[in-house]
């Protein structure tokens, strides 16, 4: 297959060089909408897909299940058209309307779960879908090739063309990103900074019976983190903003959220560099009126999204 | 008892302790007093954010200002007066 398909990978990291809060701290940002399905998911979903392939658990005709806020259900939908995989995504019912039709326009079979469970709803129904159904469930965030596509990718590819940083911030979903690229790294630069950036969307998630049904993916090791900054939903919507007026780049809300707290651990550091990983574009977040609208107004729209 | 003032952000899986409102005002000087002042105000809630060894509970995240308190010290992390805490349950993303 390889030669024949577009790869993940080999994206732009390029400085932001207005929005710094300190000229002697350079943040760089690593542009991941230059992906095929336009996200950074297109990198886990073809390490997952391929290490499921070398292992034999794939095969066409197979069915994929996978529980997912709609980035890596339309990195694998791609792949599945492909390579001749079928796709069933369980998805939170609140996941955008873009996201929803990407999805369906690559032939995926979705599965809603209630949106007040959050993405844990989404877990635990694909999970006993999957038991005994003969489907493949590759897992997100469970996968090792989740975090080592981080590794050998996007961590291995900003050492190429940067060299060793002093942080890494990115948003945390599974945890994928920070713990892989936040590996190679740290291989590079025993002291670079690990810092997550979390969206509040706990806050939301009203189904859960009792904090016991939180969430840790296993690919995630909390001990790897030096640092976690929650950060506002209209944090993130202004600094998206700011993204498109000051360094012209149509980024999406959780790139928004990754370079606000970027900017916060700069605001710690006398000199540096930062680099920080944007997800994907603005495309899927148009319907929230982000650029156009009252920011309160789209704060209310994505407060009733899931757009992590 | 400290008077340190603190706006307590409270998740909704968790406002059924606090009469459903989403946001308590509450007092303490570290996590840990506030923790306290918490579960004397609202019986049970204390327990859902510390696990049995007093250490914070696994699928809890707490936020003084916007800096998770586990990178800071821990219960032990210093709360400034009119600071805003979050209390966030762990969920997934992805």
């Amino acid at each position: 297959m390889a030669g024949r398909e577009e790869r993940a990978g080999g994206t732009p990291l390029i400085r932001l060089e207005r929005i710094s809060p300190r000229s002697e701290v350079a943040i760089f940002a690593k542009l991941e909408w230059y992906n095929p399905t336009g996200s950074v998911k297109d990198r886990v979903a073809e390490f997952m897909v391929e290490e499921a392939e070398r292992q034999g658990r794939l095969r066409p005709g197979s069915r994929l299940i996978e529980p997912t806020s709609g980035n890596t259900g339309i990195a694998l939908a791609r792949l599945a058209r492909l390579r001749g995989y079928r796709l069933t995504a369980v998805v939170p019912a609140n996941i955008s309307v873009e996201r929803r039709r990407l999805l369906a326009g690559y032939g995926v079979e979705i599965v809603e779960t209630p949106a007040e469970l959050g993405s844990n709803g989404a877990i635990d129904r694909a999970s006993s879908l999957a038991a005994g159904s003969g489907d493949v469930m590759l897992f997100q965030y469970g996968n090792e090739a989740n975090p080592l596509a981080h590794y050998c990718g996007t961590g291995t590819e900003i050492l190429q063309q940067l060299g060793p940083v002093d942080a890494l911030v990115a948003g945390l979903g599974t945890g994928g990103t920070l713990m892989g690229a936040g590996r190679a790294l740290r291989e590079a630069n025993p002291d670079t900074a690990v810092v997550a950036a979390e969206p509040p969307i706990g806050e939301l998630v009203s189904g859960l019976r009792s904090i016991e049904d939180g969430y840790l993916p296993p690919v995630f090791d909390p001990a790897a983190l030096d640092g976690r900054i929650l950060v506002r939903t209209e944090q993130a919507v202004a600094m998206t903003r700011r993204l498109m007026n000051e360094e012209g780049l149509f980024a999406g809300i959780s790139s928004g959220a990754a370079v606000h707290a970027a900017l916060r651990w700069a605001e710690r550091m006398e000199r540096g560099t930062i680099v920080t990983v944007l997800p994907d574009a603005g495309w899927k977040y148009l319907s929230s009126g982000a650029w156009t609208d009252p920011i309160d107004q789209v704060v209310a729209r994505l407060s009733a999204q899931l757009y992590f | 008892m400290s008077d340190v003032t603190v706006q307590v952000r409270i998740p909704t899986v968790l406002r059924p302790l606090v009469g459903g409102v989403s946001v308590v005002e509450s007092s303490g000087a570290t996590v840990g007093a506030l923790f306290e002042q918490l579960e004397r105000a609202h019986p049970g809630l204390g327990a859902r954010l510390l696990g049995g060894d007093g250490r914070l509970h696994p699928f809890v995240n707490v936020f003084v200002g916007d800096e998770d308190v586990r990178y800071l010290q821990g219960v032990d992390t210093p709360i400034p007066d009119g600071a805003e805490v979050s209390i966030l349950p762990a969920v997934a993303g992805g």
